[in-house]
């Protein structure tokens, strides 16, 4: 049971290590390179607190291995920032309240990120039936919701400006 | 809730992938991995050897051949929901498509990974033999060829060899203008359905079923059709009297799991519910609205 040699690209950064097959990438970045923003919580899939972009898309880092991702462009929250200061949807979460404890942010943020790229206007059932991958034990959601749709219109209004 | 050891491999053509399969001690093959993952996550599967077939490059795409569509086995179920040729071929599919998991797990998830996991709530499977669908399957001895119906063969079981590999997914389209209806109840949106239903009918002159397809997922060991049903109303009138003692007395014989999520009397309450709803959707989209049952 050899190690295997994987190059992930990482928030624009290439990455090449030397891993065991079964290192899922939730513990590749955490543990071979230090990201400790993906939190995982369930490891098994239901609770969506690893979710990252995988070449753009959302996907469970619990539930993929690093060596399937051998070339694969990963984006996860260390990315959302810009120049140090909280993006939009960051600065949406905070203004709301949209965390407690903070152990689903991560996860939240990822996979509203891509819900505003690929749906800039969403309705607030879509934005409630996308975060039903999301768990959430602290707010009930409610604020989450508004974060992110105050957060849609925000963006739009950047745009436009 | 890390998984045991194992090699990994990753074939990038089917020859290959079938060679791995055929010679490895305790291979697993790897699609999605939205399920298998989790239960290696748990060990309660530990192979020895993954063999990834996300490289190959012939396994996905939809296709159209004529009356059928044929779906590559690791064509994402994202694709599948974003495809305008399922839309407009197979509604029922992206009706179901919906219901299935998340965001997160469609992106990744495949149409053969589920119709070879075969969850007995799952959408896939349901749908596959809502089609009569048939899926090709290749091993180095050759390819065949069998229905959905004798693929999915009970709970977590198919029919799959251990040297075989599911190529693809082949679903007969259903005529333009037929009516189809989906309803699904799970404790959350996107999470393991209790109980489903689907429905679709092809409606001639006079409101006379000529064809009927109603399966359920949930309440048994696997997907499951509503033979006597059927039956019972081809070549009639679609009749809402006949309809409901016809589907009240097939489903009293069916015999879920009682567990945790929810009782067999209850699967079965929701599966009369849920079906003539699917049943009242389908009959509406064909043109024939029936009275309420």
């Amino acid at each position: 049971m050899g190690k295997q040699k994987v190059t992930l690209r990482v928030n624009g950064v290439s990455y090449e290590r030397e891993i065991d097959p079964r290192m899922t990438l939730g513990d590749f970045l955490r543990h071979e390179i230090g990201l400790t923003g993906t939190h995982l919580g369930c490891e098994h899939g239901v609770c969506g607190a690893c979710t990252v972009l995988i070449n753009g898309l959302s996907g469970r880092s619990c539930l993929a291995f690093a060596v399937q991702e051998d070339g694969s462009e990963i984006t996860t929250v260390e990315a959302l920032a810009e120049n140090g200061e909280l993006n939009i949807l960051q600065q949406c979460f905070q203004e709301h309240h949209a965390l407690q404890c903070g152990y689903c942010t991560p996860g939240m943020l990822m996979t509203l990120t891509e819900l505003l790229r690929d749906n800039p206007k969403p309705s607030e059932k879509l934005v409630r039936d996308t975060l039903g991958g999301n768990l959430c034990r602290c707010t009930g959601y409610a604020a989450i919701v508004d974060a992110a749709l105050d957060a849609a219109q925000r963006l739009a209004a950047a745009r436009e400006a | 809730m890390k998984p045991a050891p194992f090699e990994y491999h990753r074939p990038t053509s089917l020859a290959q992938a079938l060679d791995l399969v055929a010679t490895l001690e305790n291979p697993k093959i790897l699609a999605g991995g939205q399920s298998l993952v989790a239960m290696m996550n748990f060990r309660f599967v530990q192979p020895d050897h993954l063999v990834d077939l996300a490289r190959i490059g012939e396994l996905s795409g939809i296709e159209e051949q004529g009356n059928v569509l044929r779906i590559g086995a690791m064509t994402r179920q994202r694709e599948l929901e974003f495809s305008d040729l399922i839309a407009r071929r197979l509604p029922l599919m992206h009706a179901a498509l919906d219901h299935v998991g998340h965001r997160q797990t469609r992106n990744r998830g495949t149409i053969g990974g589920s119709l070879s996991h075969n969850d007995p709530s799952a959408e896939l499977p349901l749908v596959a033999l809502a089609f009569d669908a048939s899926v090709e399957l290749a091993s180095r001895r050759g390819k065949r060829r069998i229905s959905a119906r004798d693929y999915l063969r009970g709970y977590l079981e198919t029919a799959l060899e251990a040297d075989e590999i599911l190529v693809a997914i082949e679903f007969p389209c259903w005529r333009e203008g037929h009516g189809f209806g989906f309803h699904e109840f799970a404790r959350r949106h996107g999470d393991f359905a209790i109980a489903g239903a689907a429905a679709m009918i092809e409606l001639g002159a006079g409101a006379i079923v000529e064809r009927l397809s109603i399966t359920l997922n949930g309440v048994g060991a696997t997907a499951l059709r509503l033979d006597e049903t059927e039956a019972a109303m081809i070549g009639h009138r679609l009749d809402s009297v006949l309809l409901r003692r016809a589907i009240l007395a097939e489903v009293e014989r069916l015999e879920p799991v009682d567990d945790v999520h929810a009782t067999a009397d209850y699967r079965r309450h929701l599966a009369k519910m849920l079906t003539m709803r699917a049943i009242a959707d389908a009959a509406q989209a064909a043109g024939a609205p029936m009275a309420r049952i």
